[in-house]
């Protein structure tokens, strides 16, 4: 560093001759030159939170919500989730394998891939255990670490329809089970229904290649699904008439009801909201007129509207969405807020095109117990303190 | 109609709009590694007991799943039948896991942890078996493969149901 401005500061000098500044003006110093790959700011800290953990290879990182802007997910913050670590593929030689009830097998290159006609589309993703820790006692501090297993990205690849056309469905293919190139195979069974419309299979994030962590080189999408069926490494799709039970669909993202039965394949992310400012960690140091923002979305569709409650949920408001608005994506919206210093109880409800109003965590655990694990996607709500400390209301 | 589609489908090149990619050989595919539905389609060759399976247990899973398979680093893969109504619900392979095939094929792919793809047909059988006794499913002589295995009824079979969202309403 202090090389660079040593060098910098000599350059300017053999420039402009010594004694050539005005009096009193101090030299300014050149920034840095140009370079060919593009780093924040080192002012700009954000990053994404892990839990403890010994096996560091199969765990989560949460994006830190509260602290990125309008809808999209910087793709270095986008959540993580892994059952075996993140693998080195190198795209030259990494294949995609379509087999089983079709008319014609096909084993296919990425740069095959790649040549077919594509979309980009803006989509969230969502781990199916996102805000887990919501059914019980262990809620998050924050927004990241509450509902931080959430980003939203514009993703670009092939639609899977036309390579589902390509190969040829056989009368009874009903069911695709996916599988990643990670250490562990990771393998879900995916159901060949109409939401699979919007399924495809990415290679791009952001404008470019998936990072290594959501998939490179090639993802499984199902946008609004949950999260652990849009398969990452992507290098097998067996066409089957059936589910293939996997560990990952039947032991793990089932939801357990109080009856001791379990509910199996429930893929759509259903509608959620959260609010990023004011949020849990933050502090408002004075009575102002601020802007009450956040985040929603839905697997359902499109975000119709998201109210505000500032009473702990006796009255709401409509908040300001932003347009566009695209179906299963991240919508932010927006509330001018006059804080007056007085304690509040805040909170966001969705709604999404279906009709579906987000519920109250205490519906959900009406309906389904507290012991389901997945899929929560109750209403949030944060405490402001006199002081204008924001809590969690919850924990 | 019907015969007119069965014809046009029955034509590669005309089917095919985009012409990508190539036909993978038989050998390609099995060379992708097995992959096992709940009928046990897809089961290989090879076969375990209990007995090779403790052993291969306390060499290769102990160290994370614990000793007695309670659990430690890796989940608990022994007890909780009778848990999953109570406010403590205790999830494992003989409380919770409904085909004993889906067993066989995690094994196979994902464990262990550290290794996966370590094992061997035979040994994953083995380590199935173990988990399957320990949980009082199988007999202690009793032998699992690619006939057997697909027989087992896991205590938790019954214990699945569809999705009913969306469950909330206004």
């Amino acid at each position: 560093m202090a090389k660079t401005s040593r060098r910098q500061a000599l350059r300017l000098g053999a420039a402009l001759g010594s004694g050539a500044l005005a009096q009193g003006e101090e030299a300014r110093l050149l920034g840095t030159p140009l370079g060919p790959y593009g780093e924040r700011s080192r002012h700009v800290t954000s990053v994404r939170t892990m839990r403890q953990t010994r096996t560091p290879e199969a765990g989560s990182s949460a994006t830190p919500l509260a602290e990125t802007y309008g809808i999209i997910t910087p793709s270095a913050l986008h959540y993580e989730r892994h059952h075996a670590g993140i693998p080195d593929i190198d795209p030259a030689t990494h294949t995609l394998t379509i087999h089983g009830l079709v008319e014609r097998p096909l084993v296919l290159t990425m740069a095959e891939l790649r040549r077919l006609p594509s979309v980009s589309r803006i989509h969230f993703l969502e781990c199916g255990g996102n805000s887990g820790g919501e059914w019980g006692a262990k809620t998050g501090p924050d927004v990241q670490r509450s509902y931080g297993l959430a980003s939203c990205s514009e993703w670009t690849g092939v639609p899977l329809r036309l390579l589902l056309e390509e190969v040829g469905l056989k009368p009874k293919a009903s069911w695709l089970i996916a599988e990643g190139a990670d250490a562990c195979r990771m393998q879900r069974s995916v159901p060949i229904v109409a939401a699979l419309d919007d399924a495809m299979l990415a290679y791009g994030q952001n404008g470019e290649p998936l990072r290594p962590a959501q998939g490179f080189p090639l993802r499984l999408l199902t946008p609004g699904w949950e999260g652990n069926v849009q398969v990452k490494w992507l290098r097998r799709l067996h066409v089957t008439d059936q589910p293939y039970m996997t560990r990952d669909e039947t032991s793990k993202y089932s939801d357990l009801m109080p009856d001791g039965k379990a509910r199996l394949f429930s893929l759509p992310q259903e509608a959620k909201s959260v609010i990023t400012f004011p949020s849990g960690g933050h502090t408002l140091d004075r009575p102002a007129l601020l802007e009450l923002t956040g985040l929603a979305w839905s697997g359902r569709g499109r975000i119709e509207r998201v109210e505000i409650t500032f009473d702990g949920g006796a009255t709401w408001r409509d908040a300001r969405l932003d347009e566009p608005r695209f179906r299963l994506a991240f919508t932010r919206f927006r509330l001018p807020y006059r804080w007056d210093a007085k304690p509040a109880a805040i909170a966001s409800r969705a709604t999404d095109e279906t009709g579906y109003v987000q519920p109250t965590r205490e519906q959900l655990i009406a309906a389904r117990g507290a012991n389901s694990g997945y899929h929560f996607n109750g209403i949030k709500f944060w405490r402001i303190a006199a002081g204008g400390q924001v809590t969690n209301a919850d924990a | 109609m019907r015969t007119l589609s069965l014809i046009l489908l029955a034509v590669p090149l005309m089917a095919q709009k985009h012409g990508a990619g190539r036909t993978p050989t038989d050998q390609e595919i099995r060379g992708l590694g097995a992959t096992v539905a709940p009928d046990g389609t897809g089961l290989p060759e090879g076969s375990g007991t209990p007995a090779e399976g403790r052993a291969l247990f306390a060499a290769r899973c102990a160290k994370c799943h614990g000793e007695k398979a309670m659990g430690d680093v890796g989940p608990r893969l022994v007890g909780g039948q009778g848990t999953l109504a109570t406010a403590q619900p205790v999830k494992t392979v003989g409380s919770f896991w409904p085909h004993a095939t889906s067993l066989w094929n995690y094994i196979n792919r994902a464990m262990p942890f550290n290794q996966p793809g370590a094992l061997s047909h035979s040994e994953v059988y083995a380590a199935v078996a173990y988990l399957l006794e320990i949980n009082g499913i199988i007999g202690p002589k009793d032998t699992m493969n690619a006939r057997t295995l697909p027989k087992v009824r896991m205590p938790n079979r019954d214990g699945f149901v569809p999705d009913a969202r969306p469950d909330i309403k206004r």
